[in-house]
C-alpha cells in the first residue's frame, strides 16, 4: 500500500517547520507529492496541471496555522479547492414547467446506465414524481429486457418497441402524455464517443426529445480516458450532469474531478452498490477525501450507523462511560464491527493511522483466531482475566488451538487497552455533553482530514 | 452519540488489529515443537454469536432476487438448428481498428519529431504514459530504463529513444513465463472461467470467443452464472442462439454454483469439449461476493483438470484501480490471463502494463470492436506503438 499523501507530505515540511511560511520551493516540491496523489486516484494529467496551479496561488500566501501541521494544512488546502471544484451537493434535476421532464442517460458501453435508469426510476419515485423508464438501448442483447425486469421491481412503468431508438424515444414522450407520467427516463445504446453513426443517434435522440436533464454516466473506475469521453460527449449533446457509479468499489475516482473540469457541469448522483435502492446525492467533500487518499470518516460513520441497531449503539455508549471494557464486551462490540465488512476495509477509512496497522495486511482469519482464545475462556474468565492462572491459561490455550504463550500476550495486550480507556476521561465527558466534541477518538493521532465538517 | 460509537469502533479496531498481529507474530516463529496435537480434547463449542455467515449477507445483499427458485433446476436448452456454420473472417489487426481514429504521426512520436532529446522530451514521453494509465510507478520505472538505455547506446534522436521506449514495454510485456494461448486440448473437458468486475464486458467476450471456438471445431457449453444482473442470461442466450452453442442457465437469482454444476454435467453428457462461465460482475471489494466466486471455482475443480482458463476482462478505459482489481482477483480465484476489451475507442489500456510487470499476468485477448471478429490475439508490439499515438 502507499504511504498516505499525509505521510509523505510531512516528511517534506519536517525540514521546513517552524520557518512560518512556506517558499516557493517547499510548495514546489509539496506540489509533486500532490501531483503523484491525483495521477494515482486517475485525475488527468491535464487536468492536475491546472489544478496544481491555482493550489499553488492558494497556497503561497497562507499562513501556517499553529493547529495543525504545514503538510495538513497544505492538504486541507487542496482539499477544500477539490470540493469547490468538484461543486457542491445537488442531486437535483431540472424540471420542466411543461411536463414531462426528460432525462437522457448517455455514456460508454458498461458504465451503468441501465442499473441508474432503474436506481433513478426508484428515487425519483419515492419522492413523489411518476416516471417512464424507457428502453432505447437496442443495441446491446437483451437490454431492454433487463430495463423491462429493472422497473417492474421498482414498480414504474415500461416504455419500448423494436423499431429504432429515435422512434422509442419519440412513442415514450407519447405513452408519458397518454399515461400521464411527469418524468421520463430514457436509457441509451453505451457508445465510444469516436462511433461517428452512434453519436450521431445520440444527437438524433436528443433533438427528438429535447431533454431538461442529459447526463453523462461515468464509472468511477474509469482512467484518463474520462476526459475525452466527457468533452466528446459534451460537444455532441450539451451535458447538463453527470452520474458517477460503482463508487462502492476502492477506486479513487479522480475521473470525477476530471470529468467535471470539462463539463463544468455538477455531479448529480452516486451509485454506490448493486441493489436499487444505492443511489444518493453526490457528496464533494467526500469524493475529494478519497481522491487525496485520506479515508473517509463519513462513510465509516454511515456504516455505522447502517450497522448498529439503536440499542446496540447504547451499550457501545454505556460501555465507554464506565470506562472499562471486558473481554466479553470486546467479543460483543467485535461482532459489530465485522457486520461493516473485512476489517481491512474498514481500517482503511479511518484516518492517520498508525502506518503498522494500515500496511499490515490484516486477515479475518486471524482475527477469528483472537475470537477463538477469547470463546475458549469461561465466562468468569472473561470479565475477570485475573484469575486466569496457568492451568486455565494451558487449558485456553488447547482449547483454541494457540500456545500459552498467544494467550497470555491477549491479556497483556487487553490490559494496555483498559489502561488505555480508563485514561480517556475527555471521553466520557464529551459523550455526555453531547455531539459538540471534535469528533475524534482518543486514540486516533491527530492530523486527520482537515476540512471535514465536524462529525 | 455517534462519536461514541465510533471511538468503540476504533478502539476494537486497534485492539482487534494488534491482537492479530501479535499472534500472527507468534504464528510466524513457532516456539516450542511439541504443539498440541489435532487430536487434543476438542474445542468448547462457542457460544455462536450471532455473527452473519456468507450466505446470510449474500442472501441480503440479493433481497430482490426470489429465495425460493434458488432451487429450481436449471433448464438445459437444446441449441437451435443453426444451418450455415458461423463465418469467421481472417481476424483484424489492432493496427487496422486503431488506424482510423490515430495517425502515426502524432502525439508524443510526432512533437518530439526534428528536435534534440531534453528534459521535454521525457516529459512527454512520462505525458503519454500517464495518459494511457500506465500508471506513476511504471512509468517512472519504464523511463529510468529507457534513459538509462539512451546513455548507454548514446542517443541523440527522438526516433532513437521512441523506438528503445517501444522496445522496452514490449520486453515488459513479453517476459518468458507468459504464454498468451488460450487452452482447449481436444477431447475436454476444458472449462474456462470469466471474471472481473461490472460492466467490462464478460458477456460480450464470450459471445464472441463461443462463435470463434465452435468455428474452430469445438463443442461449446455456455454456462450462465450470472444470476444476478437482470436478463444478463437472456442476453447470452442470444448470443448462444447466434452462435449454435448450447446454454444452461437457471432462474433469475439461482444459484450460480448449480449452473456451473449442471453445465459440466451437460457438457459431459453431449460431449461438449469446452465449457464458457459467465459469472456475475462483481466488484473485488465485496468480500462475500468474492467467496462466491471461489465457491464457483471449487466446483469446476471437482473435475480435475478440467479447468484450463480463468480470464480477468479489463475494460481499456479502467484506470489505476485495475491493478487493485487484478490482485484481488487472483488472489480469489488464480487468475491465468487477463482480457482487454474495448481497446476500439481512444483508451488505451496501459494499466495491463502495470499488471504484467507487478503480477506476471499476460494479456491474452483484445476486444476491438463490436463484430463477433472483432476479438483477437494480442500482440505487445502493437499494443506498445498504440500507446504513444495520439487522437487524432
Amino acid at each position: 500500500m502507499f504511504d498516505t499523501l499525509s505521510d509523505r507530505l510531512d516528511g517534506i515540511f519536517s525540514r521546513v517547520r517552524n520557518r512560518g511560511r512556506m517558499s516557493e520551493r517547499d510548495i514546489d516540491e509539496v506540489s509533486r507529492e500532490i501531483r503523484v496523489a491525483l495521477l494515482e486516484a486517475d485525475v488527468n494529467v491535464r487536468v492536475v496541471r491546472a489544478f496544481i496551479n491555482r493550489v499553488k496561488e492558494d497556497a503561497l500566501g497562507a499562513d501556517l496555522s499553529k493547529s495543525l501541521t504545514p503538510g495538513q494544512q497544505f492538504i486541507k488546502i487542496v482539499h477544500d479547492e477539490l470540493v469547490n471544484t468538484l461543486g457542491g451537493t445537488t442531486g437535483k434535476l431540472t424540471m420542466s414547467p411543461k411536463p414531462p421532464t426528460v432525462v437522457l442517460l448517455a455514456g460508454l458501453q458498461g458504465s451503468g446506465k441501465t442499473t441508474a435508469a432503474g436506481k433513478l426510476a426508484r428515487l425519483l419515485k419515492s419522492q413523489g414524481l411518476q416516471p417512464l423508464l424507457v428502453g432505447a438501448d437496442l443495441q446491446r442483447p437483451a437490454a431492454v429486457e433487463q430495463l423491462r425486469v429493472l422497473a417492474g421491481r421498482v414498480d414504474v412503468p415500461f416504455y419500448s418497441e423494436t423499431t429504432d431508438p429515435v422512434s422509442v424515444a419519440r412513442g415514450a414522450i407519447e405513452e408519458a402524455h397518454r399515461l400521464g407520467r411527469n418524468i421520463v427516463i430514457v436509457d441509451t445504446a453505451g457508445r465510444l464517443q469516436i462511433d461517428a453513426d452512434l453519436m450521431d443517434e445520440l444527437r438524433a435522440i436528443d433533438a427528438a426529445v429535447e431533454p431538461q436533464n442529459t447526463l453523462l454516466v461515468v464509472d468511477a473506475m474509469t482512467g484518463q480516458e474520462a476526459v475525452n469521453v466527457a468533452e466528446a460527449f459534451n460537444e455532441a449533446v450539451g451535458l447538463d450532469g453527470v452520474i458517477l457509479t460503482k463508487i462502492d468499489g476502492d477506486a479513487r475516482g479522480g475521473a470525477a474531478l476530471s470529468v467535471k473540469e470539462v463539463v463544468g457541469k455538477p455531479i448529480l448522483f452516486a451509485g454506490t452498490g448493486e441493489k436499487l435502492d444505492e443511489f444518493e446525492p453526490f457528496h464533494p467533500d467526500r469524493m475529494a477525501s478519497r481522491i487525496l487518499g485520506m479515508g473517509d470518516v463519513l462513510t465509516l460513520i454511515e456504516k455505522v450507523e447502517e450497522t448498529f441497531e439503536e440499542s446496540e449503539k447504547q451499550r457501545a455508549e454505556e460501555l465507554l462511560h464506565s470506562g472499562r471494557i471486558t473481554l466479553e464486551d470486546f467479543l460483543e462490540q467485535m461482532q459489530q464491527v465485522k457486520r461493516m465488512g473485512p476489517l481491512q476495509n474498514v481500517l482503511g477509512m479511518l484516518p492517520g493511522m498508525p502506518k503498522e496497522i494500515r500496511n499490515a495486511e490484516l486477515d479475518d482469519r486471524e482475527i477469528a483466531r483472537v475470537e477463538a482464545i477469547i470463546r475458549s475462556m469461561t465466562p468468569e474468565e472473561r470479565r475477570k482475566p485475573e484469575i486466569i492462572n496457568g492451568s486455565r491459561r494451558s487449558r485456553i490455550a488447547k482449547g483454541s488451538g494457540v500456545t500459552s504463550s498467544e494467550v497470555n500476550n491477549l491479556l497483556k495486550q487487553f490490559k494496555q487497552v483498559q489502561q488505555m480507556m480508563k485514561g480517556m476521561p475527555g471521553v466520557a465527558r464529551r459523550a455526555k455533553k453531547g455531539k459538540k466534541g471534535k469528533g475524534k477518538g482518543p486514540k486516533m493521532p491527530a492530523g486527520g482530514i482537515p476540512g471535514l465538517p465536524p462529525l | 452519540m455517534i462519536v461514541v460509537i465510533i471511538v468503540i469502533v476504533v478502539v476494537v479496531l486497534l485492539l482487534a488489529a494488534g491482537l492479530a498481529l501479535l499472534v500472527r507474530g507468534r504464528r510466524e516463529h513457532p516456539t516450542v515443537a511439541g504443539e498440541p496435537p489435532a487430536a487434543e480434547a476438542p474445542p468448547p463449542a462457542p457460544p455462536a454469536p450471532p455473527a452473519p455467515t456468507v450466505d446470510e449477507l449474500e442472501a441480503m445483499l440479493q433481497v430482490e432476487a426470489p429465495p425460493e427458485v434458488a432451487e429450481r433446476e436449471p433448464v438445459v436448452e437444446a441449441p437451435p438448428a443453426v444451418e450455415e456454420a458461423p463465418v469467421v473472417e481472417a481476424p483484424p489487426r489492432l493496427r487496422d481498428r486503431l488506424g482510423r481514429t490515430r495517425s502515426a504521426f502524432a502525439g508524443a512520436f510526432g512533437r518530439m519529431r526534428g528536435r534534440k532529446i531534453d528534459d521535454e522530451t521525457w516529459d512527454e514521453l512520462e505525458e503519454a504514459l500517464l495518459l494511457a494509465d500506465v500508471g506513476m510507478a511504471t512509468t517512472t520505472r519504464l523511463i529510468d530504463a529507457v534513459r538509462e538505455r539512451a546513455k548507454e547506446a548514446s542517443a541523440s534522436e527522438p526516433d532513437e529513444v521512441m523506438a528503445l521506449m517501444r522496445d522496452e514495454v514490449v520486453s515488459m510485456l513479453d517476459d518468458d513465463s507468459a504464454t498468451r494461448e488460450l487452452h482447449a486440448p481436444p477431447g475436454g473437458p476444458n472449462v474456462w472461467m470469466f471474471v472481473g468486475v461490472n460492466g467490462v464486458g464478460k458477456t460480450t467476450t464470450i459471445g464472441k470467443l463461443a462463435s470463434q471456438q465452435v468455428a474452430h471445431g469445438h463443442r461449446v457449453v455456455l454456462a450462465a452464472a450470472d444470476t444476478f444482473r437482470a436478463a444478463a442470461a437472456d442476453q447470452l442466450e442470444l448470443w448462444a442462439e447466434r452462435t449454435g452453442g448450447e446454454i444452461v442457465r437457471g432462474q433469475e437469482g439461482a444459484d450460480p454454483g448449480s449452473i456451473v454444476f449442471d453445465a459440466m454435467a451437460a457438457a459431459n453428457s453431449r460431449g461438449a469439449d469446452l465449457v464458457l462461465v459467465d459469472t456475475a460482475g462483481r466488484l473485488h471489494t465485496k468480500s462475500n461476493l468474492m467467496e462466491e466466486l471461489k465457491k464457483l471455482r471449487r466446483i469446476v475443480d471437482r473435475t480435475p483438470d478440467a479447468l484450463k482458463e480463468v480470464l480477468l476482462v479489463i475494460d481499456a478505459s479502467t484506470g489505476q484501480n485495475g491493478l487493485v482489481q487484478a490482485k484481488q482477483f487472483a488472489d480469489a480465484v488464480e487468475v491465468t490471463g487477463i482480457v482487454l476489451t474495448k481497446l476500439d475507442g481512444t483508451a488505451k489500456g496501459g494499466i495491463v502494463l502495470a499488471i504484467q510487470s507487478e503480477l506476471g499476468l499476460p494479456v491474452k485477448v483484445v476486444g476491438v470492436g463490436e463484430g463477433v471478429g472483432d476479438l483477437i490475439p494480442f500482440d505487445p508490439a502493437e499494443f506498445a506503438s498504440a500507446l504513444f499515438e495520439a487522437d487524432s
